[in-house]
C-alpha cells in the first residue's frame, strides 16, 4: 500500500505496453535493491556450497580413516573412490551455480528469492511475453560478468602481489559491476542482450470506496443531520489534484488534518465551518466535487488543479 | 429454491447497493469488484508458489480475469478519480500480466524442450556465422602451420604452455605424451580442461561477441593458430595419425564447441553492426537469445569434452579406439544438429 501511494523518483518511472495495448506505468528496481538481491542470492549460493563440500568432506575423511591416515598415497579403489567425489562436486558446484538462477527464474514467481526479498521481478522490455531464451540469455552473461572474474580475482588473493591477469579480472568486474550506471534503464550486460528489464513488483490493497457512504452519499451528515449540498459555484474552485489531496486526507482519517482542510474549504468557497462534523462535511464534498470533475470527463473536460481555467 | 432465494438476496443486495452508490464511477467499480477480487486470490495464489492448489477452472480463468481487469483499468482512467482505485487496478494488472505473460515452462519444460530440437534449431539459426567461424579455424590452423614451418621460433609463440613439446624433441619422447599416461591424475586434467583455457575460450568469444562482434575472430584464430603449430610439430616427428587420435576423442566434441560459441558472439556481434530494420537493443536481443541457447548447449558440450578428455582418454590407450569415440562423437553431434528436426516451435511460435 505504501509502496503504490508514494511516487517513486521520476528517474525510474517507465511505460510498458502491453500486448493488449494497454500502458502499464511501472518502477525501474534501484541499483540499491538490485544489489541487495544478488547479495541475498550469493549468500544462498555459498552456504549451500559450504554445506555440500562439508558433506564430501566429511566422505572424504571417512576414506581416510579406512586409508589409516594415509589418504595422500591412496591408490586402486580409494584413488577411484576419491576421484569420484572430486567430480561429483565439480559437478554439483556447475550444475547448482547455472541451475539456481534459471530453476527460480523460469518458475512462476519469475525471480530468485534475493529478487523476490526484495520484492523485484524480471520482465520483457517490450511488455510482451517473458521467453525461456530471454532468462537463458541474462543468466549466461551473469557467469561472464560475475563469476568468470571473481573466479579469477579468488586466484590472486594468496599473491603479495597482483600480475596483470589479477587488474585484468578486476577491471573486467568493474566495468560489468558498473554497466546498469552508465545506463538509463539500470540494465545489466545481461538485461541488454536478453531484452528485459527489473522492475519492482509492488502490492496494493483496495480500500473502501469513500463516496458510498450516507454522508457521502446523500450529503447528510449521520452524526447531526445537517445536510451538505455544495452549489456549482462552491465545487468549481477545485480541480483533480485538490480531490485527491482530499481523498489522501481522508483516508488517513487524522482529526487535525480534517479539521484544516475543512476550514481551507469554508475560507475558499466563503462558508462558516462548524466543529464536531468535519468528516461528514469532507466527504460529502469529496464526493459531489467528484462528480462534478467525473461528469466534465465524460463529456471531455478536464481539471486539472484549481490553477487551470475550468473550460 | 432455497438456493435460487439465497443468490436472488445477495444479488439484490448488490444491486441495491449499486444503485445506492451517487457516482457513476462508484457503480461502474461495484459492478466488477467481485471479478477484481477473484483475481486478486488467483494471482496472490500463484505468487506464493500454490500453483498446484488452484483448481483448473481458475487456472484457465487467469487470461479471462486479467484481460477484463485491463479494460476496467483503461475504462477507470477515463471515468474515475478515484485515486486507490486506480492504484489497486494498476497493480492488479501488472501482478496478472507477470503470471499472464511470464515464463510458462519452467526449468523442467525449458529442459525437454531445448533438448528435443530448441538447440538444434537454434545452431541451424546461426550457419551464417557458424561457416565463417569454421573458415577461420581452418585458417588459423593452417597460419600456424605455416608460420612454425618457416620459423620454428615461432612455436612458442603460438602454444601458451610450455612442457616437453617443443621444436627438436625427439619422437620419443612426443610419443610418451601421446600415449601411456594412465597413471596421470584423470581429475586434474578433468577439472583443468573445464576450467582453463577451452571452457574461458568458449565463454569469451561469445561475451567479446556482443560488446564488439571482432575479437571472436581474433581469438578463434589465434587458438587454432596454436592447434596449427602442435600439428606440424607431431606430423614432423612422423606421429600425425597418433597426434590426431589423441586429439581427436574430446577434440571432435570441444573444438566443434568452441565453432559454435565463436559463431554465436560473431551473430550477436553481426547483429548490432547490422541491425537492419530494427533497433539496435532490439537486434542485440534478439540475436542474444538465440546465441545464448547455443552457448547453453556449448557449455554442455564442455563438460562431455572434459570427461572425455580426463577419463575416456586414459582408458583408450590406443589410436584407433581413440578415432572411434572421437568419429562417433562428432557424428552424433552433427546429425542431431543438422537432421534432427522434430517440434523445433518455440513458445513464441506456441
Amino acid at each position: 500500500m505504501s509502496s503504490a501511494t508514494l511516487p517513486p523518483r521520476k528517474d525510474r518511472r517507465r511505460t510498458l505496453v502491453t500486448p493488449e495495448g494497454l500502458a502499464l506505468p511501472v518502477t525501474l528496481a534501484s541499483r540499491g535493491s538490485r544489489f541487495g538481491a544478488i547479495a541475498v542470492d550469493l549468500v544462498v549460493l555459498i552456504l549451500v556450497i559450504v554445506v555440500t563440500t562439508l558433506v564430501l568432506a566429511l566422505g572424504a575423511a571417512g576414506l581416510d580413516r579406512v586409508l589409516g591416515g594415509q589418504i595422500d598415497q591412496a591408490k586402486g579403489g580409494a584413488k577411484q573412490a576419491l576421484e569420484f567425489l572430486a567430480v561429483l562436486w565439480f559437478a554439483v558446484m556447475f550444475l547448482f551455480r547455472h541451475g539456481y538462477f534459471l530453476y527460480f527464474e523460469l518458475g512462476p514467481r519469475g525471480a530468485t528469492p534475493g529478487k523476490r526479498a526484495l520484492g523485484l521481478r524480471v520482465a520483457a522490455r517490450d511488455g510482451g511475453q517473458l521467453r525461456s531464451e530471454m532468462i537463458l540469455a541474462r543468466n549466461l552473461v551473469r557467469d561472464i560478468e560475475l563469476f568468470l572474474p571473481l573466479t579469477m580475482l579468488l586466484g590472486q588473493l594468496d599473491q603479495t602481489e597482483w600480475d596483470p591477469v589479477g587488474w585484468a579480472a578486476a577491471g573486467w568486474f568493474l566495468l560489468f559491476a558498473l554497466f546498469p550506471v552508465f545506463n538509463r534503464d539500470r540494465l545489466r550486460a545481461g538485461d541488454l542482450i536478453a531484452g528485459t528489464w527489473v522492475i519492482e513488483a509492488p502490492r496494493a490493497s483496495l480500500a473502501a470506496a469513500l463516496s458510498t457512504g450516507v454522508s457521502a452519499a446523500q450529503g447528510t451528515s449521520a452524526a447531526t443531520g445537517a445536510e451538505y449540498r455544495f452549489g456549482e459555484a462552491e465545487l468549481a474552485v477545485y480541480g483533480e489534484y485538490e480531490l485527491q489531496t482530499l481523498e489522501r486526507v481522508l483516508r488517513e482519517d487524522r482529526p487535525e488534518a480534517l479539521a484544516a482542510v475543512q476550514e481551507a474549504i469554508c475560507r475558499k468557497i466563503g462558508w462558516h465551518p462548524g466543529a464536531g462534523d468535519e468528516r461528514a462535511f469532507l466527504e460529502a464534498y469529496y464526493t459531489q466535487l467528484r462528480a462534478r470533475l467525473e461528469t466534465g470527463m465524460r463529456l471531455g473536460k478536464r481539471k486539472a488543479d484549481k490553477h487551470a481555467a475550468s473550460s | 429454491m432455497a438456493l435460487f432465494g439465497l443468490f436472488g438476496t445477495r444479488a439484490e443486495a448488490q444491486q441495491a447497493a449499486i444503485e445506492a452508490a451517487a457516482l457513476r464511477s462508484d457503480r461502474f467499480r461495484q459492478a466488477r469488484e467481485p471479478d477484481w477480487q477473484r483475481l486478486d486470490a488467483i494471482v496472490t495464489a500463484i505468487e506464493k508458489g500454490r500453483l498446484r492448489r488452484l483448481s483448473d477452472e481458475d487456472v484457465l480463468a487467469l487470461p479471462v480475469l486479467y484481460r477484463t481487469a485491463a479494460s476496467s483499468l483503461s475504462v477507470a482512467r477515463e471515468t474515475s478519480l478515484d485515486a486507490n482505485t486506480l492504484a489497486y487496478l494498476e497493480a492488479l494488472v501488472r501482478r496478472a500480466w507477470f503470471q499472464v505473460y511470464g515464463p510458462r515452462l519452467g526449468l523442467w519444460g525449458w529442459l525437454r524442450q531445448f533438448f528435443g530440437g530448441g538447440w538444434s534449431a537454434a545452431v541451424r539459426g546461426i550457419w551464417p556465422e557458424l561457416l565463417v567461424a569454421l573458415a577461420l579455424m581452418v585458417a588459423g590452423t593452417l597460419v600456424g602451420w605455416l608460420l612454425v614451418a618457416s620459423d620454428p621460433d615461432w612455436y612458442h609463440a603460438l602454444v601458451p604452455f610450455a612442457d616437453e613439446r617443443m621444436p627438436g624433441a625427439s619422437a620419443e619422447v612426443l610419443r610418451g605424451t601421446i600415449y601411456g599416461n594412465s597413471g596421470q591424475d584423470g581429475m586434474s586434467v578433468f577439472a583443468a580442461s573445464l576450467f582453463s583455457n577451452n571452457a574461458g575460450v568458449a565463454i569469451l568469444c561469445f561475451a567479446l561477441g556482443f560488446a564488439f562482434g571482432v575479437p571472436p575472430l581474433l581469438l578463434l584464430v589465434h587458438n587454432t593458430a596454436g592447434l596449427g603449430a602442435m600439428l606440424w610439430l607431431f606430423f614432423g616427428a612422423g606421429l600425425g595419425w597418433d597426434f590426431v587420435g589423441w586429439l581427436a576423442i574430446h577434440g571432435t566434441t570441444e573444438l566443434l564447441a568452441i565453432l559454435l560459441a565463436g559463431g554465436a558472439g560473431m551473430h550477436v556481434g553481426r547483429s548490432m553492426a547490422f541491425p537492419g530494420s530494427r533497433a539496435v537493443l532490439a537486434a542485440a536481443a534478439e540475436a542474444g537469445q538465440r546465441a545464448a541457447v547455443v552457448m547453453a548447449g556449448v557449455v554442455l558440450m564442455m563438460v562431455v569434452a572434459a570427461i572425455l578428455e580426463g577419463f575416456g582418454r586414459q582408458l583408450i590407450d590406443h589410436a584407433a579406439g581413440r578415432y572411434g569415440v572421437g568419429g562417433t562423437m562428432l557424428a552424433f553431434w552433427l546429425a542431431y544438429f543438422f537432421l534432427f528436426r522434430r517440434s523445433a516451435t518455440t513458445e513464441s511460435a506456441a
